[in-house]
């Protein structure tokens, strides 16, 4: 078990070489001089240039890889091209909200999505079932900001439960009150993705029922309760982590949306802006921040199928 | 005395294509530590006769339409058909007084836990015993199956283990309890040829070692020739013949069992002798039937047999065989 | 086709979704032609109206009838992403295909699709768009780019098991030539999953269009596509709700429809398919 876990640990470092190298590639990619692209055609010649210096952008491609490789492993990112500010303490300050809704919505998600999933796969067919497919169905189909701007509207404009935009964060002012702004910011995500967490759920749970093991378990004479919770649960789990953890790049594409419409200043916020601003080196780190995010998630996920399936650590 | 009685029992599935009759009305006996073979090709209905007996028969679409299964124990007769399949009494036979092992071993045992853990399972569940000691009989049952260094293999992995190993631990899960009737649903038929042999031998001596009766299903005429006492051959959902092993194999009296006879390969025969086929192929088995089920293939029919089911009737005492060649 | 109108059939939610989808699809073919009211006339006198009995889905701030707009964005929404759906296609399986019968281009292709696929979707149709600004050729392209390398990779696993299939290896010892080989008995045979998947691409495509009108960098905002609609209708939110909730709910009927036809089509083509919601 120990040597799986470091064999894929290990593995994530040539990863994250790799996303670096993309990340650092993306700005060069794009047809033209990068400061020019930064400031727009219309801006003077003389601002185009010096900001080409200033960022390098005259010197040769390996160059200028290794010099941001140096920066990038001492954490340091640069400075934002709009708020010049420091890349880092940004995304540090931003980072907070994000992470909150991420993880209140998963949380959130996973267990509902699973628990639904799994009594209409035991009551399959049955009115239950069928009302709890269509509703998740119904909910997983509908425009998430959409959602997000209905709760805004019954929720907090006109029954005025939750505060309808923002975040005065948590870490800093040392309110936990202030956690009920992310209320409405983690239901929007929530809600979408426990619909399709349930019928996925559902799906793999039914698949796992009709395994011959299940009816062996039952022909020993175990309680139903025993054989669902104990054998058919974990096998059925293992391909519903794996949504989940694929599931995160979603959610890092809902983040961006989500924090728009309720106006908390979040990562997925700074990705809009910095796209919007054109703020390249911003841009960069959190592309950075994001895959390697996702590289992190993928590891957890290893982890717990190591966990849930012994097979696994054996190939 | 009989150990299990199944009377004319009759399971129907209700599909989207009209109602199946997978078991039409089946009749016969086991005998306490004697083996009874189940012949037949797929879909006569072997499995589902099986299963029924510990109420493993998925309802819907599954029903058990009327018949009685009767299985005597400590002097007392329970009908099973009359037990909720979830209830506690069909809980407390299952893996202990009747077992139940299946075809394929990969499929058959939870890929997650342990086979130990999976042979516990069961004898802490009938046998109250607390988890070491549980072990400790686990690794007995499997030592008992003939696998080697049991005390390292209860803490492997289904998938860390060959097919006959596999399916050797499946015997020893069945056998864990002492169970006085163990159902085999065709447990050899995925393995290869030379482990084959070695877990039927396997099963003969532990039915005497454990005093259990077997129920051996499967489709191939020479297994049963090497395990069973008495056989009973199945199509379309009724049993066609039944007969001791040898009686069966030295004169068969229905045209099937003669087809199924003429159609295995033999060492002894002369080369030149050609194998003979059955022609068609089963049909399917929706909406009643008129006249005997066998009668399309049958290379003897005649008019009677297209309008009339023949009854299964006995021609001796212990042989009986259901077609019109012989009323 | 037959086994999906016999599933169909039997299902009366399916038939549902299929009737919206074919008022949707004629709205789209008929475009302005069928709206009750001008959809861009702009009539001051009548703004910001709640739903009544001339205009029943009430009236925008600029006195234009929602229910025509929605009914013109049909047109906007489901044509573009009907278009991007079919430029997909295309691409997709074209790489797809190639990369699956000839293992060195698919060895290199694959590489890059894996890349492409391991950023959110959405970060890239905005970073295309925002380079591109707004427009029905950014959509198109952003659009295009973020989703062909999905299908390219399923593509590409079917051709895998096809293009090994024996049946193609005696096509090519008797003789047929490598494109014919290629697109009558790998391509055709691999088209069951392939529908699916475009079923439920449809509906995401319908999705991310509306996500890149909402945050500006879609359509030109003066056309009134669903996603536009609900960008506007934020500034009025507490005055003018309906001018939240119509658009929203086309866009869900849509996306729904598509995704239960989707799953029949499923069940009638592919039964052993995953479901791919995202």
């Amino acid at each position: 078990m120990t040597t799986y876990i470091a064999r894929r640990f290990l593995l994530m470092i040539p990863i994250m070489l790799m996303v670096g190298i993309i990340c650092f590639l993306l700005i060069h990619l794009i047809p033209g001089n990068p400061a020019e692209l930064m400031l727009g055609a219309e801006a003077d010649e003389a601002v185009i240039a010096a900001l080409t210096k200033k960022m390098g952008y005259d010197q040769p491609l390996y160059i200028q890889f290794f010099k941001w490789l140096k920066m990038v492993l001492r954490f340091d990112f640069g400075v934002s091209i709009y708020s010049h500010q420091p890349v880092i303490s940004l995304m540090a300050h931003r980072a907070e909200a994000s992470i909150f809704i991420a993880c209140g919505a998963t949380i959130l998600f996973s267990f509902f999505g699973i628990f639904v999933g799994i009594i209409s796969a035991i009551k399959r067919n049955s009115w239950l079932d069928q009302v709890s497919m269509t509703v998740s169905l119904t909910l997983a189909s509908a425009p998430s900001f959409w959602i997000g701007l209905n709760l805004m509207l019954v929720l907090a404009t006109i029954l005025n439960w939750l505060p309808a935009s923002g975040y005065p964060g948590v870490i800093e002012t040392g309110n936990i009150s202030n956690l009920r702004y992310l209320i409405l910011p983690i239901l929007t995500i929530a809600i979408p993705s426990t619909g399709l967490i349930a019928r996925l759920t559902r799906s793999f749970f039914i698949d796992i029922l009709s395994m011959e093991y299940i009816t062996t378990a039952r022909a020993k004479g175990l309680k139903e309760s025993v054989v669902l919770i104990k054998h058919a649960l974990r096998n059925a789990l293992i391909p519903v982590v794996a949504v989940i953890g694929s599931y995160f790049a979603e959610i890092v594409s809902l983040s961006v949306i989500i924090e728009t419409v309720f106006n908390v200043p979040g990562i997925g916020r700074l990705v809009v802006e910095s796209i919007l601003q054109r703020d390249y080196p911003t841009l960069q780190a959190l592309l950075m921040f994001i895959a390697g995010l996702y590289v992190v998630v993928n590891f957890l996920c290893d982890i717990i199928y190591a966990v849930l399936d012994p097979r696994i650590q054996y190939d | 005395m009989p150990l299990l009685e199944v009377r004319n029992l009759k399971i129907y599935f209700d599909t989207e294509d009209g109602v199946v009759r997978a078991v039409d009305g089946v009749t016969f006996t086991i005998d306490p530590e004697r083996t009874l073979g189940v012949v037949g090709e797929s879909g006569c209905g072997k499995s589902v006769t099986a299963k029924a007996i510990l109420g493993l028969v998925k309802s819907p679409p599954g029903r058990i339409e009327s018949g009685e299964i009767l299985f005597h124990r400590d002097g007392s007769i329970i009908d099973l058909v009359k037990l909720n399949p979830k209830g506690e009494e069909m809980r407390r036979i299952r893996g202990n007084e009747i077992a139940m092992i299946f075809q394929e071993p990969m499929t058959s045992l939870n890929p997650v836990y342990t086979i130990g853990n999976q042979i516990m399972e069961a004898i802490i569940l009938h046998q109250r015993l607390s988890k070491k000691e549980a072990k400790k009989k686990a690794i007995e049952v499997l030592a008992s199956v003939g696998i080697p260094s049991p005390e390292q293999r209860v803490d492997e992995y289904p998938h860390q283990l060959s097919g006959g190993m596999r399916q050797r631990a499946m015997i020893a899960m069945a056998l864990s309890c002492h169970p006085s009737l163990l159902i085999a649903d065709e447990p050899t038929t995925a393995l290869d040829v030379t482990i084959q042999a070695q877990v039927q031998d396997l099963m003969n001596d532990l039915r005497t070692e454990f005093k259990a009766a077997i129920m051996f299903i499967t489709h191939d005429l020479g297994v049963i020739a090497h395990m069973a006492d008495d056989v009973i051959i199945m199509y379309l959902g009724r049993i066609v013949e039944s007969a001791p092993v040898g009686k069966l194999f030295d004169n068969p009296k229905h045209p099937y069992t003669i087809g199924l006879l003429n159609s295995i390969p033999s060492f002894t025969v002369s080369r030149k002798k050609r194998l003979v086929p059955i022609e068609g192929i089963v049909p399917d088995s929706v909406g009643a039937p008129r006249g005997c089920g066998f009668e399309p293939r049958c290379p003897q029919a005649k008019e009677i047999c297209k309008s009339q089911i023949p009854e299964l009737k006995a021609i001796t005492t212990e042989h009986l065989a259901a077609c019109w060649l012989y009323h | 086709m037959r086994k999906f109108l016999i599933l169909a059939r039997k299902r009366p939610i399916t038939i549902i979704a299929l009737v919206v989808l074919a008022v949707m699809l004629v709205l789209t073919i008929l475009g302005p032609f069928a709206t009750p009211f001008d959809p861009y006339n702009i009539e001051a006198k009548s703004r910001l109206q709640p739903p009544n009995t001339k205009h029943w889905f009430g009236t925008d701030n600029f006195g234009r009838d929602t229910l025509s707009r929605i009914m013109v964005g049909t047109r906007l929404t489901l044509g573009t992403s009907f278009c991007i759906l079919i430029l997909i296609a295309s691409f997709g399986i074209a790489i797809g295909s190639i990369s699956g019968y000839y293992r060195p281009a698919g060895a290199v292709l694959m590489r890059i699709v894996d890349a492409a696929m391991a950023f959110p979707s959405m970060l890239i149709a905005l970073f295309l768009a925002s380079i591109m600004g707004p427009g029905f050729k950014t959509v198109l392209v952003a659009v295009t780019v973020v989703y062909t390398p999905r299908l390219a990779r399923l593509v590409h696993g079917i051709t895998l098991t096809i293009a090994t299939n024996t049946y193609v290896s005696a096509a090519k010892a008797v003789g047929v030539g490598e494109f014919r080989t290629l697109t009558r008995y790998v391509i055709l045979n691999s088209l069951s999953p392939i529908i699916v998947q475009c079923s439920f691409q449809l509906a995401q495509i319908i999705l991310i269009l509306a996500i890149l009108d909402f945050l500006g960098v879609g359509f030109t905002p003066d056309l009134p596509s669903w996603g536009n609609m609900i960008a506007i209708s934020r500034i009025y939110l507490t005055r003018a709700p309906w001018l939240l909730i119509f658009p929203g709910v086309a866009i869900s009927l849509a996306v729904i429809s598509i995704n239960i036809v989707g799953d029949t089509l499923r069940d009638a083509l592919d039964p052993h398919a995953q479901e791919h919601l995202f």
